[in-house]
């Protein structure tokens, strides 16, 4: 990352208001060139406006984007150097596989022997070379998401837009695209961004995430401080499973009101009146929840004078019987003092 | 948790007896065929006696003849009715009733296409309910009646000349009607009108298939050519037009059809020349001709399978 370096996209105070919707409140952020930019948020949190604006599908109502360092402003769709992987593929019924990869190409008027030769290149990358002759209705879900890739990629864009490609498509082949879309973005070098609602998904393949909540960005960072240092409780509760704990029971337990969080994984359970170690934060309770999850297992303990904290533990040493039979029995909870992340606001998020 | 080793039975309530209804709901669950066939029983006879029966009947009068000195129909079978449609007469009647029937067609296509796309891709709300309404609105009052007010509109001194008159024009409608073939004395008397009322009449069977089939092209498809690089106008002739043109031919299959049949409106508005429908029309009433009326009506089926083949050949039924 140079800082002078020109950002591939770049969103300064973008509003865009449905009359009295404010999907996109106030946005600005630089997504660097050539990196996996994840836009993360529930479900009218503003992320697919946002992703609509950059491809020109639709104009921001106020502030500037900027591609490559170029205006947007009246640019139709078919003059910017972006290109779209659309949720439902979009792909059109009645033309063939490899027509609708050469589209891209037949439109600019390449040369047909040209469109033909790249359109297979393409079709090779996404490992649906014999698939060419075919009509959309004839793939399977999998299948189509990768001609959709193909077909958006045959422009050679500067920066490919997905929104929620995967959403589509079964856990297992979710999994598998996650790790060959990241493969294909490190192999082409261009900039991806890429609009979800899983964080697991942004958490696995993104360089950078922005999370959003109601039309504005809670947090960007690297994976790893989304999820450690998360700034605000919305992100706290909305990437991964946070504790949250505000007001007295904070006080109770650190000595100070300030709201903070802790991830369940790092809490560790023992028997009462165990000494834990220095630089400690300590909590006694009942466990009132328990659910064996195979690898881990997940306790719901009720903390003395109030208050519940959620607690991940790997079943190192328990098995699933005496997983089941914790149920009810008391115990301390302790975890690092650096593992508290204090947040900007109390208000806790979904 | 514990499972009781004994499940006590016998609860309190005995079972309630099956009413009749809910008797035969189980019975027609149990026998989908006789359900099916329940269902499809009148329909079907309606189909098969009623309508298939009364067009065989259509087809086996076409092959008797009417014997000119006695003005009976001669009831066996002959072609001589069929051989009687290739006179110069009857084969003027059919090549100008079809002519019509495709020029109204296209003219009702390019016509309906502009307003079925704004229905379906920018009209919302109160606006698309009122012009399915402006659409529909003319389906409701009677034909006969929408008929006789275009005559008024354009007869000679009707109020279409009379608006010409005012802007000065009416060198123009002069100009127009002096052409042969088409023009004459007054709009209310030439091909001209008849056409006009033609794709009046029958548009709102253009419009709502066209706006069906555009509503069924999802926004995505649309965005996704400008996003690879397509201009408006190639996105229209690349994806739009493939994706709607079933639903324009199905519009057109009623356009053509209808016009193919109809016999009011040119007998009302146009000139005495005519089309199919006037010449059944003529030669089942006064003249007594049933094998011929019979003969000429099997005209505008074949035509249609004709169409109906052409159109399968331009693949317009298998975009879906």
């Amino acid at each position: 990352m140079v800082e002078s370096e020109v950002p591939a996209v770049s969103f300064t105070n973008v509003h865009r208001h449905f009359g009295m919707v404010r999907a996109v409140d106030g946005v600005s952020f630089d997504i660097v060139d050539g990196e996996f930019f994840s836009i993360l948020g529930p479900s009218g949190s503003g992320k697919t406006t946002c992703l609509r604006l950059i491809a020109g599908f639709d104009q921001p109502t106020a502030g500037r984007i900027m591609i490559h360092g170029q205006t947007t402003r009246g640019v139709p769709p078919y003059e910017r150097d972006v290109n779209t992987v659309f949720q439902d593929y979009a792909l059109f019924p009645h033309m063939t596989v490899m027509d609708n990869v050469a589209y891209g190409l037949m439109v600019k008027k390449v040369a047909k022997a040209d469109q033909r030769r790249r359109a297979l290149e393409m079709l090779e990358m996404v490992k649906l070379a014999d698939m060419g002759g075919r009509k959309p209705a004839q793939l399977s879900g999998g299948q189509r998401q990768r001609v959709a890739l193909a077909r958006a990629l045959i422009n050679r864009p500067r920066v490919l837009l997905l929104d929620e490609p995967l959403g589509a498509l079964d856990l297992k082949l979710r999994q598998q695209m996650q790790i060959e879309l990241k493969a294909l973005q490190r192999q082409v070098g261009i900039t991806f961004i890429y609009v979800t609602h899983d964080q697991e998904e942004a958490l696995i393949m993104s360089d950078r995430i922005a999370v959003f909540n109601v039309g504005r960005i809670e947090q960007i960072g690297t994976p790893g401080e989304i999820y450690e240092r998360p700034a605000t409780a919305f992100v706290a509760g909305f990437v991964g499973v946070s504790n949250l704990l505000t007001g007295e029971i904070a006080a109770r337990i650190t000595g100070s009101n300030t709201a903070f969080s802790v991830r369940p994984e790092k809490i560790r359970l023992a028997e009462p009146g165990n000494p834990a170690p220095e630089g400690s934060c300590t909590a006694e309770g009942e466990i009132h929840n328990v659910v064996y999850l195979g690898a881990a297992s997940r306790y719901v303990v009720a903390l003395d004078g109030g208050g519940e904290l959620i607690v991940i533990e790997q079943n190192l040493n328990k098995s699933a019987a005496q997983v089941a039979a914790s149920l009810g029995q008391r115990v301390r909870l302790a975890w690092d003092r650096r593992h508290n992340q204090p947040l900007a606001d109390g208000e806790p998020g979904p | 948790m514990t499972v009781p080793d004994v499940i006590v039975a016998a609860s309190p309530v005995p079972p309630r007896r099956p009413s009749p209804a809910q008797r035969v709901s189980t019975a027609l669950y149990r026998r989908p065929q006789l359900l099916l066939l329940l269902l499809l029983a009148l329909p079907l006879l309606w189909l098969g006696v009623v309508y298939l029966g009364s067009l065989s009947a259509l087809l086996v009068q076409s092959f008797f003849y009417l014997d000119g000195f006695t003005g009976l129909v001669v009831r066996s079978f002959t072609l001589r009715t069929y051989g009687d449609l290739f006179t110069q007469a009857n084969l003027d009647i059919i090549t100008r009733t079809t002519v019509m029937a495709g020029t109204v067609t296209v003219s009702a296509a390019i016509l309906g296409f502009p307003i079925a796309y704004y229905m379906a891709r920018y009209a919302s709300g109160r606006t698309k309910a009122l012009l399915y309404l402006a659409v529909m609105l003319p389906l409701w009052s009677s034909y006969l009646v929408r008929v006789y007010s275009w005559k008024l509109i354009l007869a000679k001194e009707g109020i279409f000349s009379w608006f010409l008159d005012q802007l000065h024009l009416t060198w123009l409608l002069d100009a127009v009607l002096a052409t042969p073939v088409i023009g004459g004395t007054s709009l209310s008397v030439s091909y001209i009108g008849t056409y006009l009322v033609f794709v009046y009449i029958w548009l709102p069977y253009m419009i709502l298939p066209i706006e069906a089939a555009i509503e069924r092209v999802p926004a995505s498809m649309i965005e996704a050519s400008a996003d690879l690089g397509a201009r408006p106008g190639q996105t229209f002739r690349k994806v739009i037009l493939p994706l709607v043109f079933p639903g324009v031919v199905a519009g057109s299959i009623f356009t053509f059809s209808l016009t193919l049949g109809d016999y009011i409106i040119p007998r009302i508005i146009g000139s005495s020349r005519m089309f199919i429908g006037q010449a059944v029309f003529a030669h089942q009433g006064t003249a007594g001709n049933i094998p011929l009326a019979a003969a000429l009506s099997v005209v505008p089926i074949l035509i249609m399978v004709v169409y109906l083949t052409i159109a399968k050949r331009l693949r317009a039924f298998d975009a879906f």
